[in-house]
C-alpha cells in the first residue's frame, strides 16, 4: 500500500513532478470546479490505466500512444457527458479543460510509465493515486483562490462581514491566472526546499 | 557584542539584523588583506543615497499638496504649514509600515539564505509611498510591499538580481488586486472633507479635455494624485541631480521623453485622442517613471543602444496603453514592468549585433590582406 502513496506526497504530479500544470492554473479559481475536475481528472486516470493495463500485451507497441489516447478520450467523453447532465453549471465553468484531460500529461504520463509495464490492480491504483496527489493541489490552490479572491468556499461565505466594515478587501489579483501560476510556484518552493542537513 | 552573534553563539540567528545595523551605524573593522580590486568611492549605499536626495524635492511638495488637497475639499482655507504637517502625518504611517515590512522581510531572508542585508531596499521603501494614493490602507501597503519584496525580488535573489522593479510591483498589486483604493476619483486627496461637490479625480481619469487642468498647473502640482508624481518642478529637480551625478542615465529620460511625444503626436494625428502632446507628457505619473522608475539601473536595459530602445518603447507603450485603454489610464507603471521584462532580450540583441558586425570586420581586413 505504501509504494503508491507516492503522489501524494515526494512524487506528486504536480508539485514535483510539475505536470498538469495548464489546467492546475484554469480552473482553481473557486473551490468548485478545482473539485469537480479533481474528480474528473482521478476517475479517467484511473480507469483508463486500468484499461490499458488489461490489454497491455495485445497493444502494438508502435501504435500505443494512439491506442492510449483511443481509451483516455473515452473516459473524457464520458465524464464530460455525466459532468453536462448532473452539475451543468460547474460544466460550464470548466468548458474546454474538461475535454482537455485527454491530454493531460499526467493521465498519459501514468499510462506511459506505469499501466504499460504492470497488473492491472496496481496499475489502477496508481492511476487512483495520481489523480488524487493532482486533486489535492488543486484543492489546496482552489481553497486558498476562493477564500481570498471572493471571501468564500464552496460559494458560502466565510469572511465574516464585521472584518468588511473593518477596511478588509477581497484580493481581485486572487481570481485572475497569475495569481494561480505564483501560488502553484511557492506551493512547489515551499515543498522543493531542501532538508537543513543536506545543504 | 560581535563574539555573540557569530557562529554556534547563542544569538547566531540574529547575525544578519546585527550585522546590518553594526555597518549601518559603526565603520566595518573588516580590512582586505590579501589582493586587492580598485573600486571606485561610489557604491551601493552612496547611490541609494544619491536617489534618496534626488527624490527629496517631490516628497517635501507631496507633503504639502496632500495637506493642501485636504484642506481644499473640506473648504478650509489651506495655510502653508498645517498642510505641510498633515501631508507628513499621513506619509509617516505609510512610510514606517513599508519600511518595517519590507526590510523584515529582507532581513529574514538574508539570515536565512547566509547574506548580509543588502541596502537595494532604502529607495524602493522611499518609492513605494511615493507612487501610492495618499488615502491607502495601511494593511494594503503592507501587503503590497510583503508582495513585491518576495516575488519580485527575493525568490530571484534578492537585490541586483531582481528583473522586475520592486516598488512598480507594489503598486501594480494594489491596482489589480484592490481596484477600489488606486483607481476612481476618490482616492487622491486623503480623507476628502463633507463636500460632495469636489471631484477628486487625477487628470488622467477626466473625461473631456475641459476638464483637465492647464499645462501650468499640471506642470506645478498642486493637483489631486500620488504623493510624488504630482510638481513636475521637483521631478525635474531631481532628474537633473540623477543625470548630474550619472546614477541614473540620461539617455532612458530622453529616449522615455522621445518615445511618449511620438506615440501621442500619432495619436494626435489620427484623431484617437484631442489631449495635446504636451499635456499628455504632464500627466498622471509619466514624468515620475520616466526619471524614478525607468532608469532602475538593475532592471533597465544596459548596453548603450538598448538603453535608446528601451527608453523609447516605453514611452511609446505608455501612451498606448493610456489612449487604447480607458481602464488602464496609469499605462506607465504597466509600460515600465513591459520593458522591464524585454530589457535583456534588448540587451540580448544589441550585444549579437556588435558581435556580428566585428566579426564582420575582421574577414573584410583579412580579404584586404590577401
Amino acid at each position: 500500500m505504501k509504494k503508491y502513496l507516492g503522489p501524494l506526497n515526494r512524487e506528486n504530479p504536480i508539485l514535483v513532478q510539475v505536470l498538469g500544470v495548464c489546467s492546475a492554473l484554469a480552473v482553481t479559481a473557486q473551490l468548485k470546479p478545482a473539485v469537480v475536475m479533481a474528480l474528473s481528472v482521478t476517475v479517467v486516470c484511473a480507469l483508463s490505466n486500468l484499461i490499458i493495463s488489461l490489454i497491455r500485451n495485445t497493444i502494438p507497441p508502435r501504435v500505443r500512444i494512439i491506442v492510449q489516447l483511443l481509451v483516455v478520450s473515452f473516459f473524457v467523453v464520458m465524464v464530460d457527458m455525466f459532468l453536462q447532465a448532473y452539475v451543468y453549471d460547474v460544466s460550464k465553468m470548466l468548458s474546454v479543460f474538461v475535454g482537455l484531460i485527454i491530454t493531460n500529461c499526467i493521465v498519459m504520463g501514468r499510462l506511459e510509465a506505469f499501466a504499460l509495464s504492470h497488473k492491472p490492480l496496481p496499475s489502477l491504483m496508481d492511476g487512483l493515486m495520481n489523480g488524487l496527489g493532482y486533486g489535492l493541489v488543486l484543492v489546496v490552490v482552489g481553497s486558498l483562490r476562493e477564500l481570498l479572491g471572493r471571501g468564500t468556499l464552496w460559494n458560502i461565505r466565510i469572511m465574516p462581514q464585521a472584518l468588511y466594515e473593518a477596511g478588509y478587501l477581497d484580493n481581485g489579483l486572487m481570481i485572475l491566472p497569475p495569481m494561480a501560476l505564483i501560488l502553484i510556484g511557492s506551493l512547489i518552493w515551499i515543498f522543493n526546499r531542501k532538508p537543513k542537513n543536506a545543504r | 557584542m560581535a563574539a555573540l552573534f557569530g557562529k554556534g553563539k547563542p544569538l547566531h540567528a540574529f547575525q544578519a539584523l546585527f550585522d546590518a545595523v553594526d555597518t549601518f551605524l559603526l565603520t566595518p573593522s573588516s580590512v582586505t588583506r590579501n589582493g586587492c580590486h580598485v573600486r571606485d568611492a561610489v557604491d551601493m549605499k552612496r547611490i541609494m543615497i544619491t536617489v534618496m536626495f534626488a527624490l527629496c524635492p517631490a516628497l517635501l511638495f507631496g507633503w504639502w499638496n496632500v495637506g493642501y488637497q485636504h484642506f481644499l475639499s473640506a473648504g478650509v482655507d489651506p495655510a502653508f504649514w498645517p498642510a505641510f504637517g498633515y501631508g507628513f502625518l499621513q506619509w509617516l504611517p505609510m512610510a514606517v509600515v513599508v519600511y518595517a515590512v519590507g526590510l523584515g522581510i529582507e532581513v529574514c531572508f538574508a539570515q536565512w539564505r547566509g547574506h548580509e542585508v543588502a541596502e537595494g531596499f532604502f529607495v524602493t521603501g522611499f518609492l513605494i509611498p511615493m507612487i501610492m494614493p495618499p488615502d491607502v490602507p495601511l494593511w494594503i501597503l503592507a501587503v503590497a510591499t510583503a508582495f513585491s519584496v518576495v516575488f519580485a525580488k527575493e525568490v530571484f535573489g534578492g537585490t541586483g538580481y531582481n528583473f522586475l522593479n520592486p516598488a512598480i510591483v507594489a503598486r501594480v498589486f494594489v491596482f489589480f488586486a484592490y481596484p477600489s483604493v488606486i483607481s476612481g476619483d476618490k482616492v487622491w486627496i486623503a480623507h476628502p472633507g463633507m463636500s460632495d461637490a469636489v471631484s477628486g479625480a487625477t487628470p488622467l481619469a477626466m473625461e473631456s479635455v475641459a476638464q483637465i487642468p492647464s499645462n501650468w498647473d499640471l506642470f506645478v502640482g498642486a493637483i489631486p494624485g500620488c504623493i510624488g508624481e504630482t510638481c513636475k518642478i521637483a521631478i525635474l529637480m531631481g532628474a537633473l541631480l540623477l543625470a548630474f551625478t550619472k546614477v541614473a542615465d540620461w539617455r532612458i529620460m530622453l529616449s522615455v521623453m522621445v518615445g511618449g511625444v511620438a506615440m501621442a503626436a500619432l495619436f494626435n494625428a489620427v484623431g484617437m485622442t484631442e489631449v495635446p502632446v504636451l499635456t499628455q507628457l504632464l500627466m498622471g505619473g509619466f514624468l515620475f517613471g520616466a526619471v524614478f522608475m525607468a532608469t532602475d539601473p538593475v532592471t533597465a536595459a544596459h548596453t548603450r543602444a538598448g538603453k535608446y530602445v528601451y527608453g523609447l518603447l516605453v514611452g511609446l507603450v505608455a501612451i498606448m496603453i493610456r489612449v487604447l485603454n480607458k481602464g488602464y489610464v496609469e499605462g506607465m507603471m504597466l509600460a515600465i514592468l513591459l520593458m522591464n521584462i524585454m530589457a535583456p532580450l534588448i540587451d540580448y540583441c544589441v550585444v549579437q549585433i556588435h558581435i556580428r558586425r566585428r566579426k564582420r570586420r575582421i574577414t573584410q581586413s583579412k580579404h584586404e590582406k590577401v
